[in-house]
């Protein structure tokens, strides 16, 4: 038992931390550091660079394009994407379909479409929720009804995050009614965006962005080649999907990295204040979300090392997402606390890569913490909701 | 980066286990604790003749060399079967001290009887004023010619009633809170002047309040350096808390599965309990507070086996972690329970009752807390 890296590890997280130093978009970096927010081009060249080395497909297998990578590499590329500040992976079509493509398509299929979402040359965003479908996701509607060689879709998907920069859409599609269990009429259907009858309209969320959407389908043609794996058997592959999900939203890295950063600006005498180090109760406040997320990161090395020596990970790795999420949205609320009173002016057209303005209100990025407070209360929604969670951990976990 | 245990260490698990589940069910144990003693002689016999009570001393005074790793194995076992044998007092405690700072003839003396279960053992941490602050020591030691005089009061000593031989923490110089001029004494426990009111603690363990009055003992009592005591005393307390940790750990991981047992058996409005969303959500979450003790053990095990600088954080983050994770647990369990929770006859009771006691040891919840934030 020991918790010591291997030279070869070492050598392998030197090579990582000089990729993000040298070789991924700085201004990039530049734009997470100085609070600008990412354009659709911004991600995807950072995608690129990532793509150029070699590891865009962190978890797909080498025979796809894949990196191969060991648990621990994954952990360590994890750790120092996080501490180089890089923005997180889209995850729609690296993470999401393409696992799914590579799982259960056809060879066609694997050829058509698992390069360029390697390349991130096509975006990809998901159809999954509908108006009248959230926890209760087996009761969508939107259908999918066969006419001669194409599906005519009808229907509504939302909360579609992106959807906007999106080139394609993934959904879960109701292929049948005429069935015992609901989930057994749903399949996976790949949908070009640009196709008649595909509508998006944005929806602005709590902080005021255009992140998510509404995408309508009015009598949409999709062609029968584009349905993945067999029909009827979709919720089977969404599932898969949302497992992988549920790992990647952990973000266990991200929120070591935020906590430290969090410990740094409270040593610091910020507009002449006393440093909040030398509040107790906020430092006990972080103390205690160090424990959780130190918590959290040897959970997810014990999942990891599971995986590695080949058996199925235990039920410590059902709890990433609940207490991933928890510790995001406690870093989130300790942020804005941490402001004070400049969490509060609401001055998002501020943040640019010039030197900050005459005007410029607050120190560094600070007004935007209650934004991504606000904005991030999704974490502990999306991906099925933290009580939905609970509720498949009894089912699976606990055997209730 | 590797979480599994070596062989030697899988042979330890495994013989502990095998002990804790064919020779030391519920009854057994509540005999025990009901004893005089608190405690079985012949399981303590046992203990030595399996060779636990040499697991974590140098090979050369006649241990195996074990360290971190191999208490949490054996610890967490005996969390799991709420064992009463003052292992802590003795072995960690007790031994730890002696194993650190004793010479030759003392290891001679005491140790060696130690490891072989003939001599029963304590060190004496608390004072009834010193809360979790173990430099806080108003037990004064006196030169007295070519001995030392020793006067003042012990708290809370575990094992106190039973031990032959108490390791006594004595101001010999400085302040009453200060780390310099600590001694570290071996005293027998039937020194004249010695008083001891033993009573048994709410988890049927046993502890005393000691008296020392002008209790003489001879050069050859002092363990280490003289005044430099501290250092000493601060790494077993930190063992120490590590061991208790590991306890509270397989404390928690039984009080969870037999919580989840007894809500798929207990019926009532004509379903299983479990199959309510509020129990189910409630048994989720002391999953969680387990899985996330059993990671902070494990980092604080490792870090301590490694002597990194991180131990000391890491410990005081398990013993956090126990305290709220572990207090949050049993209360669940015995809420689960229902009244049966509350019941003396069942088990559940008796775990819970353990680790409430852990969490009011070597530093609450809150102190180690704060220890963590202001660090």
């Amino acid at each position: 038992m020991n918790v010591t890296f291997s030279d070869e590890e070492i050598a392998f997280r030197e090579e990582v931390k000089d990729f993000f130093r040298t070789r991924f978009p700085q201004d990039v970096i530049d734009k997470q550091r100085l609070g600008v927010p990412l354009q659709r081009d911004d991600m995807i060249r950072s995608q690129k660079s990532l793509h150029e080395q070699g590891w865009a497909g962190v978890n797909w297998p080498v025979e796809f394009g894949g990196t191969g990578w060991t648990p621990v590499q994954k952990y360590i590329f994890a750790t120092e994407m996080a501490e180089a500040n890089a923005p997180a992976i889209v995850p729609f079509g690296l993470s999401m379909v393409g696992p799914v493509i590579y799982s259960f398509g056809n060879d066609e299929q694997k050829q058509r479409f698992l390069p360029d979402i390697l390349a991130s040359d096509t975006w990809w965003c998901q159809g999954y929720s509908e108006p009248g479908s959230g926890s209760d996701l087996a009761s969508l509607k939107t259908r999918a009804d066969r006419d001669g060689e194409h599906y005519i879709v009808n229907g509504t998907k939302t909360w579609t995050t992106l959807g906007q920069h999106a080139d394609w859409i993934f959904c879960l599609v109701r292929t049948s009614s005429d069935v015992a269990r609901r989930q057994e009429g749903i399949s996976f259907l790949l949908v070009d965006m640009r196709t008649k009858g595909v509508t998006v309209k944005p929806i602005i969320t709590i902080e005021g962005d255009h992140e998510v959407n509404e995408v309508h389908f009015e009598d949409v043609r999709v062609p029968l080649e584009n349905l993945v794996g067999e029909e009827g058997k979709g919720w089977t592959y969404g599932k898969v999907l949302l497992q992988h999900e549920r790992t990647n939203i952990a973000g266990v890295a991200r929120s070591k990295y935020r906590l430290k950063k969090l410990r740094a600006q409270a040593g610091e005498a910020i507009r002449g204040a006393e440093p909040l180090a030398l509040d107790r109760n906020f430092m006990r406040k972080i103390a205690a979300v160090g424990v959780d997320i130190k918590a959290l990161e040897y959970t997810e090395l014990r999942t990891l090392a599971a995986v590695a020596s080949g058996k199925a990970p235990g039920p410590e790795s059902s709890i990433l997402k609940l207490k991933g999420t928890d510790v995001q949205q406690a870093l989130d609320a300790l942020y804005v606390e941490a402001a004070g009173y400049y969490a509060l002016p609401y001055v998002p057209d501020q943040y640019t890569l010039d030197a900050p303005g005459e005007n410029h209100v607050g120190h560094g990025a600070e007004t935007t913490t209650s934004l991504k407070y606000f904005n991030n209360r999704k974490a502990s929604i999306y991906g099925g909701s933290n009580e939905i969670q609970k509720n498949i951990i009894a089912k699976h976990v606990l055997g209730l | 980066m590797n979480f599994s245990l070596n062989e030697e260490q899988m042979m330890l698990q495994d013989s502990v286990e095998k002990f804790i589940d064919n020779d030391y069910d519920f009854e057994t144990r509540q005999k025990i604790a009901a004893s005089d003693s608190g405690f079985s002689a012949d399981v303590w016999r046992t203990f030595a003749e399996l060779g636990w009570t040499a697991v974590p001393f140098a090979e050369d005074d006649g241990g195996f060399d074990g360290g971190a790793i191999e208490i949490m194995v054996i610890m967490q076992l005996f969390g799991r079967g709420l064992v009463v044998e003052p292992y802590l007092a003795n072995i960690v405690l007790a031994g730890g001290i002696l194993g650190r700072a004793a010479n030759a003839e003392q290891k001679e003396k005491w140790l060696h009887p130690i490891i072989a279960g003939e001599l029963q053992a304590t060190l004496a941490f608390v004072e009834p004023q010193s809360r979790y602050d173990i430099a806080n020591i108003a037990t004064v030691a006196a030169v007295d010619g070519e001995a030392w005089r020793l006067n003042g009061n012990k708290g809370f000593v575990l094992n106190g009633g039973n031990a032959g031989l108490i390791i006594v923490p004595a101001r010999s110089g400085g302040g009453q809170t200060d780390r310099d001029g600590i001694t570290l004494f071996a005293v027998p426990a039937d020194s004249k002047g010695i008083t001891c009111n033993a009573y048994a603690t709410v988890d049927g363990l046993r502890a005393a309040e000691i008296t020392f009055e002008d209790v003489r003992v001879d050069a050859g009592a002092v363990l280490g350096e003289v005044g430099g005591g501290f250092a000493v005393l601060d790494a077993v307390i930190d063992e120490a808390t590590l061991a208790v940790c590991a306890e509270a750990v397989g404390i928690m991981q039984v009080l969870r599965v037999k919580t989840l047992e007894y809500s798929k058996s207990r019926v009532q409005f004509g379903v299983p309990i479990g199959s309510f969303q509020v129990l189910q959500h409630r048994m989720v979450d002391m999953l969680t507070d387990c899985e996330q003790s059993v990671s902070l053990l494990l980092w604080a095990t490792m870090v301590s086996a490694s002597g990194s600088a991180e131990a000391k954080r890491a410990i005081s983050a398990i013993k956090y972690q126990v305290g709220t994770a572990g207090r949050k647990v049993g209360q669940d369990a015995v809420q689960i329970h229902g009244a049966m929770g509350v019941s003396w006859e069942l088990d559940i009771a008796h775990y819970f009752k353990r680790l409430t006691t852990i969490g009011q040891m070597f530093g609450n919840a809150d102190w180690h807390l704060d220890k963590l934030a202001t660090g």
